[in-house]
């Protein structure tokens, strides 16, 4: 192999490895957490309950993006769909579900708020998190 | 710009170089990932024998393990709910959430995200997710047509494929809000996506992430438009020459 290719190459892996490093490398707080739990606290923690975690993965195997992103209007965007309570009994979001017809009802508070308190809104393992570490979530 | 942005604008690049220079190499990332390196584990625990043997080799130094970075991850890949980190394990609820390992037993494995080929689960008729949410009958408005986009550089080409998107999303989910439906005429790099935009919008959040590359980039490059990329790449003289033939 001629040298300029080879050294190229060389470059080349030894950046992989960099890159590897970066896409492998989780942050410490939520290294556990499912990759596509949404944690929603705009409001929680301020109210006094702990944040919210929804489970995409849960809800995936029951539902189609569709039913919620297309029917039921979720946004695409953490924390963007300005969710409370009044619309969940109200059965928007959640509430068009968790209403003790589709799924358990809305007095199962600790069921949906039981995130650590103090995390910010965000989707856990996002790629560009992983990118930019964010601070370590969990307890501040 | 901003340290952040700075910071991911770096990282993109040395992604996009070092991703494409593993490829060129023919080293895909899984092959590196699957095997049992028996040079990377620990040499087995010593046991007093006779003064004959020779001594044997230390213990590799910490700087020999940077490859299992690379490993599939570790044999228990999802923490029960209150060992995960974001769910508080004093909350009642957290003990009566379903752990994933025992949601996702049967399904087909990935290497990254949840490690489940939704794709794969949901055609084999493991999973029958709701299309409609009233109804459980209803099938999802489906639609066959491949976009192949052309990669500049040595990646393999990217085949989007329709179909295996329609049968989770809607139409309006994409248009015209993420792309206009329109062959071409979308702007898409992988910055974009790395930054949560375009295909990003879902890839690396929920749908299966970015470090999946050929799962995307599925259509490799000819013998002949790789030649012609090395030789205009290494010797910009040569490429002339190669112009002229
Ligand atoms: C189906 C899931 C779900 C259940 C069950 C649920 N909540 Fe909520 N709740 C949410 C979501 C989502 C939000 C918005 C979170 C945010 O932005 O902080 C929220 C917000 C709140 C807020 C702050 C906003 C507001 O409306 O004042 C309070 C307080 C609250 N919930 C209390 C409760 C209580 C008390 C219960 C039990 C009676 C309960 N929640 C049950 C999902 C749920
Ligand atoms: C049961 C309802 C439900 C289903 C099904 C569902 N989602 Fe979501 N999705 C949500 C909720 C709730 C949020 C968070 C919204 C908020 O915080 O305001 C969300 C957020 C998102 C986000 C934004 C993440 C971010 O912050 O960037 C993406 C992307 C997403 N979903 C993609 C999908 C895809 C792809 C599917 C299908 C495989 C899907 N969702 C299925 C309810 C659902
Ligand atoms: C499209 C319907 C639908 C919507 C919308 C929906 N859920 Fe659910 N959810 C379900 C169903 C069905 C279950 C399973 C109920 C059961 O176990 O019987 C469930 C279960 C859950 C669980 C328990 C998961 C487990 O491990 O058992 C949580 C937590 C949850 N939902 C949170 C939420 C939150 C928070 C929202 C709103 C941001 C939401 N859900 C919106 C249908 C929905
Ligand atoms: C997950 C996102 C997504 C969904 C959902 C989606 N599309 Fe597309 N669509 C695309 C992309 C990406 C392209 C290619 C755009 C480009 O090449 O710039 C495209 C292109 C198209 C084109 C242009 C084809 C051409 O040859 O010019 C049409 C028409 C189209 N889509 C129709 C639909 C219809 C109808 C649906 C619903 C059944 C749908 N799309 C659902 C992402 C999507
Ligand atoms: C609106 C959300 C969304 C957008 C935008 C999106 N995808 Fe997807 N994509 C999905 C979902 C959901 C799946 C199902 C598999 C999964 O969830 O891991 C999927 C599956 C795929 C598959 C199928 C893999 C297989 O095993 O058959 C390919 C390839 C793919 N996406 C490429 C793309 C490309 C390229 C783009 C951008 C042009 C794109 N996607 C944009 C949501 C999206
Ligand atoms: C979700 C699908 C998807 C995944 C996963 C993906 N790519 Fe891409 N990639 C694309 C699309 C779409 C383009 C733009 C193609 C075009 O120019 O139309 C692209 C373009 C590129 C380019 C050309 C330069 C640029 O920025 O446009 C390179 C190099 C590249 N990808 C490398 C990678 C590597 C390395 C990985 C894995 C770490 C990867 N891609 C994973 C969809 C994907």
């Amino acid at each position: 192999m001629p040298l300029k290719p080879m050294l190229a190459a060389g470059v080349g892996l030894l950046v992989a490895g960099l890159i590897a490093f970066a896409l492998v490398n989780v942050p410490p707080g939520d290294a556990q957490a499912e990759y596509g739990d949404v944690v929603i606290n705009n409001y929680s923690d301020d109210a006094g309950m702990r944040p919210v975690v929804f489970p995409h993965w849960f809800h995936r195997i029951r539902f189609r993006c569709n039913v919620c992103h297309a029917e039921l209007g979720f946004e695409f965007k953490a924390g963007s769909n300005d969710i409370n309570m009044l619309k969940i009994f109200d059965g928007e979001f959640c509430g068009a579900c968790h209403n003790n017809e589709i799924a358990w009802g809305v007095e199962n508070c600790v069921l949906c708020h039981s995130g650590m308190p103090g995390m910010r809104t965000r989707v856990h393992h996002s790629t560009s998190d992983r990118l930019v570490a964010p601070p370590t979530a969990g307890r501040q | 710009m901003t340290d952040i942005k700075r910071l991911t604008l770096l990282a993109v690049t040395v992604l996009l170089t070092g991703a494409a220079a593993l490829v060129t190499a023919g080293m895909a990332v899984t092959g590196l990932a699957g095997t049992k390196r028996p040079d990377l584990q620990a040499p087995p625990v010593q046991i007093a024998q006779a003064e004959t043997t020779k001594p044997r080799a230390k213990k590799p130094s910490a700087a020999n393990t940077f490859n299992r970075l690379m490993k599939k991850p570790a044999s228990a890949p999802h923490a029960a709910p209150a060992d995960d980190g974001i769910h508080d394990p004093e909350n009642s609820g957290t003990h009566l959430l379903q752990w994933p390992s025992e949601a996702f037993q049967s399904f087909p494995g990935t290497n990254d995200g949840n490690r489940v080929d939704w794709v794969k689960a949901l055609t084999e008729g493991l999973i029958a997710p709701r299309y409609e949410l009233e109804d459980p009958e209803s099938e999802a408005f489906t639609m066959d047509l491949v976009i192949v986009r052309e990669v500049k550089g040595s990646m393999p080409d990217v085949v989007y494929p329709h179909q295996q998107h329609t049968e989770w999303l809607d139409c309006t989910n994409c248009h015209d809000e993420i792309f206009v439906p329109a062959k071409g005429e979308n702007q898409i790099s992988m910055a974009a996506i790395l930054l949560g935009q375009k295909c990003g919008v879902c890839h690396g959040k929920v749908a299966f992430p970015v470090t999946d590359c050929r799962r995307c980039h599925s259509k490799p490059k000819t013998i002949e438009q790789l030649r012609a990329l090395a030789n205009r790449s290494a010797w910009p003289a040569k490429s002339e020459a190669a112009k002229k033939q």
